[in-house]
């Protein structure tokens, strides 16, 4: 079993999938987390000067919160199929309903199709309540 | 300032976009071309160093959003309101990727861009890339302050 594969078992035994994230170069450089809450799963994309694009709201970076809502898809997909490997992207779409702003960020997923081949996951993302997202996305994934 | 260098000066507000080290490579009326080098930080799957595609959506997002500037007269602060992509194949890691757009339609409210990420060949892309975008009015006029609408810029 690769070191990987070892990381994703022990996140699946455990429930904790911080160690799996931090193994994600991307998801470290944003400074992605997870609470997990039973079965679910809320991500959590804390502030940072770093992920922000229009400097003058100041806002995040559109496309960082679009990464942070894939890779939330991602692991949520990996959680619910019990993956050992990560699901290869196929395609992303992403609907940008505020400015998110310059503050944390949450994001919970909803798989809603999981096939033998491929997976379909929505993705809704916000700040102050999750009533009022910031952004709602939908991804497909390919399973091996 | 010609259409390069406002589409450079764009950039380089954008705290994110110079974290990843992107740069304008080209900008004409013909569309912009952003590169952004390959990084560890990056990565999506540390086993094959392939890039997340995350990266790939912020560099599209840029692109696609600061090529706005190609086709307005005055510079207008553009939101993006969606943005879709689809993956041709994995970006071969330690090589950079280019992101190309172009406005294929320019209204009054909003200004439809496509695009696609590419490395060696544009006519090979890693993913094709359509996206977008609100008018807000120029960045003067708006005094900056943007209701509601958030993405790119």
């Amino acid at each position: 079993m690769s070191e990987i594969e070892q990381l994703v078992h022990q996140a699946h035994q455990t429930g904790d999938y911080l160690p799996l994230i931090e193994q994600i170069p991307y998801a470290r450089m944003l400074g992605m987390r997870v609470m997990r809450l039973g079965e679910e799963m809320i991500f959590h994309l804390p502030m940072n000067k770093d992920n922000i694009g229009n400097p003058i709201l100041p806002a995040l970076h559109g496309g960082v919160l679009a990464g942070f809502m894939e890779l939330g898809a991602m692991l949520q997909l990996m959680v619910s199929t019990n993956s050992p490997t990560f699901p290869k992207i196929i395609d992303f779409s992403v609907d940008y309903l505020r400015a998110g702003l310059s503050r944390d960020t949450y994001a919970t997923c909803q798989v809603w199709r999981q096939g033998r081949r491929v997976g379909n996951v929505a993705v809704t993302a916000w700040q102050t309540r999750s009533e009022e997202p910031v952004a709602t996305a939908r991804a497909h994934f390919k399973l091996d | 300032m010609n259409i390069e260098q406002r589409t450079q000066a764009f950039l380089s507000m954008l705290r994110h976009c110079q974290v990843l080290g992107m740069t304008v490579e080209q900008a004409n009326e013909n569309g912009l071309i952003i590169k952004l080098p390959y990084s560890e930080l990056i990565v999506g799957n540390p086993t094959t160093g392939v890039v997340h595609g995350g990266a790939i959506t912020t560099l599209m997002d840029t692109c696609c959003g600061i090529s706005t500037v190609c086709y307005l007269e005055e510079f207008e602060i553009c939101p993006t309101l969606d943005l879709r992509i689809d993956y041709m194949h994995p970006a071969e890691p330690g090589k950079p990727i280019y992101g190309f757009a172009v406005c294929y339609r320019v209204t009054p409210t909003v200004i439809f861009t496509r695009g696609v990420a590419y490395q060696d060949d544009r006519d090979m892309p890693l993913a094709h890339v359509v996206g977008a975008f609100m008018r807000m009015g120029s960045a003067q006029a708006s005094g900056l302050s943007l209701p509601g609408l958030g993405g790119e810029a």
